[in-house]
C-alpha cells in the first residue's frame, strides 16, 4: 500500500481546490501577466486529474517565484534560478508525484541557464514554465536575458549590445521533447498547453509571455496573437526538428518586430524520459524510493553483510 | 622515532601502479598479523610527477605516519618526458629517488630498478655520498627486466614487492595470496613468476641491514579500508540512497564509492552540472521523502552556500561532506590541509543552523556519519561532515566488527498519512509544517512530505508563518528564527547525552594539553605518548563536534591545564579562533603550532614544536609556524 494516498486519487477535481485561501491577494501589480499563468494552471489541472497534494510545484526567485504562494499544492520556492535541481530530484525520489518548475526568464535563462539546458538534456519528465516579460521585474526593470537588443534600463544606461536569448532554439538544441510558446493574453490555449505540457511524458518547455505593465510592455503589446497550428502562413510538421527549428528561429525573431507568435513548437513522443532511461540500466529502483521510508516491512541491507569483504 | 617498525616507502611516477602496489603491501602484512596505516602523497597530474605511499607497520595499532622511512623502493618515473630537453625537464624520472631522500632514516634500504634509472644518472645526484654519510644500504636491481621477462613493464612493481619481501625476509605467501585473489589466466601467472623472480634475485644480493620486520597477530578479523570508505558506508547503513555531486579532488572518492554501490542498495547517484545543483538536488529529494546527501570540496562547496542556506531555512534535512584541500582557490589540489573549516562553519547569509563534524581517522569517519544522518534527520537541520586528502587516503585496518552494527532508515521527523489527520492546519487546510511551538515542546515542528494526503505546505527561502508561507510580521520572525537556532541548543544537549565525539588520551591529571581536531589527531595522540616517556606531562583532547562547539567538554579541559598547544594543518589557527570565540576566553592559555606546506604533521614534528613552546625556543624547523598565546 501507498504512504502516498493523493496520488493518482480517484475523484472529481475542482479548480477551486488550487486557491490557497491562506493569501487572499497576489502581489502582483493589476495587469501583470502572471495572473493569466496562475489562472491557467489551475483550469489545466481538473482535466488532467491532478489534486493538489500529489503535485508538487517548484518556484524559482523573482514575482513569478511567488507562483507557489497563490497556488494550493505542495510547494517549494527554491532559490534564484535553481528551482529545476530541486524539482528533478522530488521526481526522481518519488516519479509518482506530478512535479511542475516555474520562474522568470532571468531565472531559468540568466541565473539558471546551466540548469535549463541540462535539465532538457535529460529529459525528466515534469514541466518548467518559464515567465517570459522581457524583463527584471521585481528588481525593478533591468534588461534580461530576453530584453531585445538595444534595450535601455538603468543598468543598460546606452541600450544593451547584446542579441536577446532564443529559448525555444536552445530547449530545441538542449533535448527538451515538448516545447510551446504561449501568453498570458491568450488563456485558452495558455490552459491546453499546461495540460499538454503535463501529459507529455519528458521534458516539457513552456515559454509564457507574461507582459509587465510597470517596467515594460503591456497586454496591449502582445496582441494581435497568432497560434501557429492555427495559421495557414506556418505549415510546419511540429514533430519534425529541422521544421520546427525554422518555425523557432522565427518566432523568437518575431517577436521583437512585433509579431506574437505561439502555439506548440515541437512534439517528440518517442524518447524515453530521464527515470526510464535509468531504471533501464539498473540505477534506479522500480518501486519510487521515497515509498521505502514508509514501509515498515522494507529491508534495509547494510555495508557490513555486502561490502566488507572486499576489505577483508 | 620509534623502533620495532618498518616504513616502507614506495615511489615513482603517477601511472606506475603505486597506489595499488601499496594497498597490496598493506593488505598482505595485514594478513600476516600486523596492524598497518598509510600515508599518500602524488601529484595533481594524470601521468607522471613523484608519487609515493608510505605503509607504516607494527605490532601494536598504528594511528599516524611515522617519522621518514626505513625502507625506499624507488621504481622511477617511467613516465617522464622530453629526456631529450634536459634543460627544462630535468632528471625527471630520477624525482622519485632523490626528492625525498633526507628522510630515509640511518641505516635503510634504498633498493631501485636500475632498468629505468641509469646508473650513470644516479651517480650525478649524489647518492653515494649519501649513503656513506647515512649508512644507507642502497640495491640497485634490474626491476624492469624481470617485469618484462614474464610479462609488462608494469609489473615492475610486483618484481619490487618480491625483492622487498627477499631484502626484508618476509614469506612472499600472503603477495601471493592477493595476486591470486585479484588477477586470473596469463595476468595471475606472470604476476606470480615476477614476484618468485625478483625474490630470488634478491635473495642473492644478500643485503645486510638492521630493519626488523615485527610480527605480530590479531585477536579477531580485521579489515583495512579509507576514510572515504567509512563516509560511505556509514551513510548507506543510516539509510541514505541518494547522492548527488560533481567531480572534484578529493571529494570524487566519496562520491565515487556511493555510486558504485548505491544502485545494488536501491539507492539512486546522480552526476550533476555543478555543484550548485549537487546540493540543490539532494535537497529535492530529501524534501521528497529520501535520505540524501551530497558534498565536494573546497571550491565546490562555496557553490552549495546558497542551498546550504536554503535548507536551514526551510529545515530540509541533508548531509554535506567536505573533503578539504589546500587552498585558497584551486590551491594544491591533491594535497591535505584543514583550512575550510571557517568556510564551512559561516559560508552563506544570515545567521546560521547547522551541525558540523570532523572525524578524526576511519572509525570516526563511519560513527560521524551515522550521526550527521540521524541529527540532520531528527532536527531537520544540515548537517556536515568536514574531512581532508589525508583521511581521504590513508588506509588503516581496524577490526571487521567494528562496523556490524543495525541499520537505520529512520527518515526522523516525519509525519505518516494518519498522523497528518490529526496534526495542525491551517482554517484553509494547510497543514501546519512550521509550529511556532511545536506540540511535543520540541523545537522541530514535524513534516509531511509532497504526495501525502492533506500534507501540503509551502517550504520557502523567504521567512515564513507555520503554513510556510511568506511572512514579515516580526512576532513571526523572532518566533522562527529562535526556534531554528534553539534547536542546536537542543542537539548539544544531545550529544552530550548519547554520542561524545571528543576523544581523550594521556594522563589525566597532565599539566600541559595538546588541542587537536580532524585528521591530526592520531599524530598528536602518538606524539603524547613520547613526550611522556621523555619525562613531560603533557595530555591530548582530539576534537570532533565544530558545530555545535562542546563547550562544557573543552572549559573543562582547558581549566585542568596550565597551558595548551592547539595543533592544526592551517595558517590562520582557526580551530583555536573557533574555540576562542565559543568559550569567550582562554585566548592566553592557548599557543598554536600550524603546517601548511601540503604535507601533514610527523609525530616528531609535533614533539619538537611542542618542547620549543615550553622552553620558550623558537621552532627549529622552517616547516611549521609557531603562534604564541595573546599576551605573551
Amino acid at each position: 500500500m501507498s504512504a502516498f494516498s493523493a496520488i493518482n486519487e480517484e475523484r472529481e477535481i475542482e479548480r477551486d481546490e488550487f486557491t490557497p485561501g491562506i493569501e487572499p491577494q497576489a502581489t502582483w501589480c493589476p495587469g501583470c501577466g502572471d495572473f493569466g499563468v496562475l489562472k491557467a494552471l489551475k483550469q489545466a489541472m481538473p482535466e488532467v486529474g491532478k489534486n493538489p497534494d500529489e503535485v508538487a510545484l517548484f518556484t524559482g526567485i523573482g514575482c513569478s517565484g511567488k507562483l507557489n504562494s497563490y497556488f494550493n499544492s505542495y510547494g517549494f520556492h527554491t532559490i534564484h534560478g535553481r528551482s529545476l535541481p530541486v524539482a528533478r530530484a522530488a521526481k526522481l525520489a518519488n516519479p509518482n508525484l506530478e512535479v511542475i518548475a516555474a520562474g522568470g526568464d532571468g531565472d531559468g535563462y540568466g541565473i539558471g541557464g546551466n540548469h535549463t539546458i541540462h535539465t532538457a538534456r535529460e529529459n525528466h519528465d515534469m514541466t518548467y514554465i518559464v515567465f517570459n516579460n522581457e524583463i527584471f521585474g521585481l528588481t525593478k526593470g533591468q534588461t534580461s536575458p530576453t530584453s531585445p537588443k538595444g534595450h535601455k534600463s538603468k543598468t543598460q544606461p546606452h541600450g544593451s549590445a547584446k542579441s536577446p536569448i532564443r529559448p525555444l532554439s536552445q530547449q530545441l538544441n538542449a533535448g527538451a521533447t515538448y516545447i510551446a510558446r504561449t501568453a498570458a493574453v491568450n488563456p485558452n490555449q495558455a490552459k491546453e498547453i499546461i495540460a499538454e505540457a503535463i501529459e507529455h511524458d519528458g521534458f516539457a518547455h513552456i515559454d509564457f509571455l507574461t507582459q509587465c505593465p510597470t517596467w515594460n510592455k503591456d497586454a496591449k503589446h502582445y496582441v494581435p496573437y497568432t497560434d501557429v497550428q492555427q495559421s495557414d502562413e506556418f505549415d510546419f510538421d511540429v514533430s519534425d526538428r529541422a521544421e520546427a527549428a525554422e518555425m523557432m528561429r522565427k518566432t523568437e525573431e518575431r517577436l521583437y518586430e512585433g509579431e506574437v507568435l505561439t502555439g506548440r513548437m515541437y512534439i517528440e513522443d518517442e524518447r524515453p524520459s530521464y527515470g526510464e532511461e535509468k531504471r533501464q540500466i539498473g540505477e534506479m529502483p522500480e518501486e519510487p524510493l521515497a515509498e521505502r521510508y514508509f514501509d515498515e516491512d522494507a529491508e534495509w541491507e547494510r555495508t557490513y553483510d555486502n561490502l566488507l569483504e572486499h576489505h577483508k | 622515532m620509534t623502533d620495532n617498525e618498518l616504513i616502507w616507502r614506495i615511489a615513482g611516477g603517477s601511472g606506475d601502479g603505486i597506489d595499488s602496489t601499496s594497498q597490496n603491501f598493506a593488505k598482505a602484512l595485514m594478513w600476516s598479523g600486523l596492524n598497518v596505516f598509510t600515508h599518500r602523497h602524488y601529484p595533481s597530474r594524470i601521468r607522471g610527477g613523484h608519487t609515493y605511499v608510505e605503509v607504516r607497520a607494527k605490532d601494536e595499532p598504528v594511528q599516524s605516519r611515522g617519522d621518514g622511512y626505513n625502507f625506499l623502493l624507488a621504481l622511477g618515473d617511467s613516465f617522464a618526458r622530453n629526456p631529450q630537453e634536459e634543460a627544462y625537464y630535468g632528471k625527471e624520472e630520477l624525482k622519485p629517488l632523490y626528492e625525498n631522500f633526507d628522510d630515509l632514516r640511518e641505516g635503510g634500504v634504498l633498493l631501485y630498478d636500475e632498468g629505468l634509472l641509469d646508473d650513470e644518472d644516479v651517480d650525478e645526484i649524489g647518492l653515494e655520498e649519501a649513503a656513506e654519510e647515512n649508512n644507507w644500504h642502497v640495491v640497485p636491481m634490474d626491476l624492469r627486466g624481470i617485469a618484462k621477462e614474464h610479462g609488462r613493464e608494469i609489473m615492475r612493481n610486483t618484481a619490487g614487492i618480491g625483492a622487498t619481501a627477499a631484502i626484508l625476509d618476509i614469506s612472499t605467501d600472503e603477495f601471493e595470496k592477493l595476486i591470486k585473489q585479484n588477477m586470473s589466466g596469463d595476468m595471475q601467472e606472470a604476476n606470480l613468476n615476477v614476484l618468485h623472480d625478483a625474490y630470488e634475485a634478491a635473495s642473492e644480493l644478500d643485503v645486510d641491514h638492521d630493519i626488523e620486520v615485527p610480527e605480530g597477530s590479531h585477536d579477531e578479523e580485521q579489515v583495512i579500508l579509507s576514510g572515504s570508505n567509512a563516509i560511505s558506508y556509514g551513510a548507506i547503513d543510516e539509510g541514505c540512497r541518494f547522492i548527488s555531486g560533481y567531480p572534484m579532488t578529493p571529494w570524487t572518492d566519496v562520491f565515487t564509492i556511493m555510486s558504485q554501490h548505491l544502485p545494488s542498495f536501491g539507492g539512486i547517484s546522480e552526476q550533476v552540472e555543478d555543484e550548485i545543483a549537487a546540493a540543490a538536488l539532494a535537497l529535492g529529494a530529501s524534501h521528497a521523502g529520501v535520505k540524501a546527501m551530497s558534498g565536494s570540496s573546497g571550491g565546490g562547496f562555496a557553490l552549495m552556500s546558497e542551498p546550504l542556506g536554503l535548507a536551514e531555512m526551510t529545515e530540509t534535512p541533508i548531509v554535506l561532506v567536505e573533503a578539504m584541500r589546500a587552498g585558497p582557490s584551486t590551491g594544491m589540489p591533491t594535497k591535505p590541509e584543514q583550512a575550510d573549516l571557517e568556510h564551512v562553519l559561516y559560508t552563506s547569509q544570515g545567521d546560521s543552523a547547522r551541525v558540523v563534524f570532523a572525524p578524526a581517522n576511519i572509525r570516526e569517519c563511519y560513527t560521524q556519519t551515522r550521526s550527521a544522518f540521524r541529527i540532520a534527520y531528527e532536527y531537520q537541520i544540515p548537517a556536515i561532515v568536514i574531512y581532508d586528502q589525508k583521511i581521504q587516503g590513508e588506509l588503516r585496518n581496524l577490526p571487521a566488527s567494528h562496523f556490524d552494527e543495525e541499520p537505520n532508515a529512520d527518515p526522523g521527523s516525519v509525519l505518516t498519512e494518519e498522523e497528518i489527520q490529526d496534526a495542525a492546519h491551517h482554517s484553509s487546510g494547510k497543514f501546519q509544517r512550521f509550529l511556532h511551538e511545536p506540540e511535543d515542546g520540541s523545537n522541530v515542528s514535524p513534516r509531511s512530505v509532497p504526495g501525502q494526503k492533506d500534507g501540503r505546505f509551502l517550504a520557502t527561502g523567504n521567512e515564513h508563518n507555520p503554513s510556510g508561507h511568506i511572512s514579515e510580521d516580526p512576532e513571526n520572525r523572532i518566533a522562527q528564527m529562535n526556534r531554528r537556532l534553539n534547536k542546536l541548543d537542543d542537539i548539544r544537549a544531545d550529544l552530550d547525552e548519547n554520542t561524545s565525539h571528543q576523544t581523550y588520551h594521556g594522563p589525566e591529571d597532565a599539566d600541559y594539553g595538546i588541542l587537536v581536531w580532524g585528521s591530526q589527531q592520531g599524530t598528536v595522540f602518538e606524539a603524547v605518548d613520547r613526550l611522556n616517556e621523555n619525562g613531560h606531562s603533557v595530555k591530548a583532547l582530539g576534537v570532533s563536534d565544530m558545530a555545535p562547539y562542546p563547550k562544557e567538554e573543552v572549559s573543562k579541559w582547558l581549566e585542568s591545564v596550565d597551558e595548551a598547544l592547539v595543533v592544526e594543518m592551517n595558517a590562520t589557527a582557526q580551530f583555536r579562533g573557533l574555540t576562542q570565540k565559543e568559550l569567550g576566553k582562554y585566548g592566553d592559555k592557548m599557543s598554536s603550532l600550524l603546517k601548511y606546506n601540503g604535507n601533514p604533521f610527523e609525530p616528531a614534528e609535533i614533539v619538537d614544536g611542542f618542547e620549543s613552546s615550553i622552553d620558550g625556543e623558537e621552532l627549529a624547523a622552517s616547516n611549521m609556524k609557531y603562534v604564541p598565546a595573546a599576551g605573551d
